[in-house]
C-alpha cells in the first residue's frame, strides 16, 4: 500500500467513527490541534484518557460491588469519566456515562451493574477503534507520509 | 482598536513596574488553569499554548492558592513581587472538584487584595443557570461549559487582552485611569485625577486609540 493509500485509508476509517457515533467534534478539535511542534498530541490525550478511564472503571467495579454502595462516590467517578470522554470526544462512552448517573440518582444498584456493563463495552470498543487509528498514523509517517489534516465532511 | 495598540501594550511593561505591577516578562499572557482531571488539563494547557500563551496547570483549588500565595498561613502583606506568587493574567478553573470547588477558589480570589482584579474563568460540564449566575455574581468574568473547544479559549484571550489594554488603565492601582482623565474624555469614571501627569511615566499603550496616544505622548 502506498502513502496516498494510506491516508485514504485513514480518512476513510476516521470518518466511519464519527459516522458510527465513536467520536464527536471534539475528537476533531484535538486533531486540528495538532501540529508539527505537538505532533502527538492526540495520542497522548487519548493515552492519558485510557489510564484515566482504566482506573476509574476499576474503581466503578469495586463501589458498586460493596455491600453498602455509596452512590455519591459512585456518581463522582462516572461524573469523571463522563468529563474525561467528552473532553476527548468519545461519544458513546460519554452518553453511556449520562444514562449511569441517573440510576446513580435512583439508587438503582442492579441497573447501575448493567450501566457499568454498558460503558466498559463503549470503552472497549472505542479504545480498539482508536488504537487501529492511531497504528494507521503510525504507518503512514513510517511510511514517510503525513496524517491528513482535513477530513472535508460536514460532520 | 487595531491590533497594534494590542501588541504594543506588552512591550511598555517596564515603564509601569513602580507602581507595583508586576512586570511582564515576556509578551506571553500566563493563565493559570485550575482542574482535578488529568485529561482535561492537558487539553486545556495545549488549547492555551496553541494560543501562545504559558500555562500553569494545577489539579486543585489548593494548590492554586498555594501558587498564588493566597494560602492561610502565607498571607504576608508585602508590596515586593516576590512574595506575592506568581504573576497571573487569567485564572481558568474548573467548578466541580474534590475539596475546593472552583466557586469557592473564585471566592477566595476575589477576596484577595493581590488577585481580585485578576479575570476568574469557571468551567463546567453542566450547564446550570443558578451555577453561571452565582460564578458571574461573585465575580467571575466568564463561564465555559465543557467541554472546552479552541474557540471557546480564544473568545478569553481577546477579551483579557483587551481588558488589559484597558483594565490597568480602570483598575488595579487606578493610576492609569486617573492619567486616562487627565488627557481624553473617559466619562465612566467619578474619581478626580489626583496625580498629575508630569508624574506619571507615559504608557502610552495603556489606551486604545490613536487619538489618546498622540495626546499622551505629547505630555512626556
Amino acid at each position: 500500500m502506498d502513502v496516498g493509500q494510506m491516508q485514504r485509508q485513514w480518512i476513510d476509517y476516521t470518518k466511519s467513527l464519527f459516522l458510527e457515533g465513536f467520536l464527536d467534534g471534539q475528537f476533531l478539535q484535538l486533531q486540528q490541534l495538532q501540529d508539527e511542534n505537538n505532533p502527538d498530541f492526540v495520542v497522548e490525550v487519548v493515552s492519558l484518557f485510557f489510564e484515566d478511564s482504566e482506573r476509574l472503571l476499576k474503581d466503578l467495579t469495586f463501589a458498586l460491588n460493596q455491600n453498602g454502595v455509596d452512590f455519591k462516590k459512585v456518581d463522582a467517578h462516572v461524573h469523571q469519566l463522563k468529563g474525561s470522554s467528552s473532553s476527548i470526544g468519545a461519544q458513546r462512552v460519554k452518553n453511556a456515562c449520562i444514562a449511569f448517573r441517573n440510576f446513580c440518582e435512583e439508587q438503582n444498584t442492579d441497573a447501575c451493574l448493567r450501566c457499568l456493563q454498558q460503558v466498559k463495552q463503549e470503552y472497549c470498543l472505542v479504545k480498539n477503534k482508536l488504537e487501529t487509528l492511531f497504528g494507521l498514523e503510525q504507518q503512514i509517517v513510517a511510511a514517510g507520509g503525513s496524517i491528513p489534516t482535513e477530513l472535508s465532511f460536514s460532520g | 482598536m487595531d491590533s497594534n495598540t494590542v501588541v504594543s501594550w506588552p512591550r511598555m511593561s517596564e515603564n509601569i513596574d513602580g507602581f507595583g505591577l508586576s512586570p511582564k516578562k515576556s509578551d506571553e499572557v500566563h493563565v493559570l488553569a485550575v482542574d482535578d482531571s488529568l485529561v482535561d488539563r492537558k487539553v486545556i494547557e495545549h488549547l492555551l499554548k496553541v494560543l501562545a500563551c504559558k500555562v500553569t496547570a494545577v489539579d486543585s483549588g489548593l494548590r492554586a492558592l498555594q501558587l498564588l500565595g493566597l494560602l492561610d498561613d502565607q498571607k504576608i502583606p508585602s508590596e515586593t513581587n516576590d512574595f506575592v506568587g506568581l504573576k497571573v493574567d487569567l485564572i481558568i478553573t474548573d467548578y466541580c472538584m474534590p475539596g475546593m470547588t472552583g466557586y469557592e477558589l473564585l471566592k477566595k480570589i476575589k477576596e484577595s487584595s493581590t488577585f481580585k482584579e485578576t479575570p476568574v474563568v469557571i468551567m463546567s460540564s453542566e450547564n446550570v443557570l443558578p451555577r453561571i449566575d452565582r460564578c458571574l455574581e461573585e465575580g467571575a468574568e466568564d463561564f465555559i461549559v465543557k467541554p472546552v473547544k479552541l474557540s471557546d479559549v480564544k473568545r478569553l484571550k481577546d477579551y483579557m487582552t483587551t481588558k488589559e489594554v484597558r483594565g490597568e488603565s480602570q483598575g488595579r492601582e487606578g493610576i492609569h485611569k486617573r492619567k486616562l482623565l487627565d488627557t481624553s474624555d473617559v466619562s465612566s469614571s467619578s474619581s478626580p485625577p489626583s496625580i498629575s501627569s508630569s508624574s506619571l511615566p507615559s504608557a502610552p499603550s495603556v489606551i486604545d486609540s490613536p487619538t489618546r496616544r498622540l495626546k499622551m505622548a505629547s505630555t512626556d
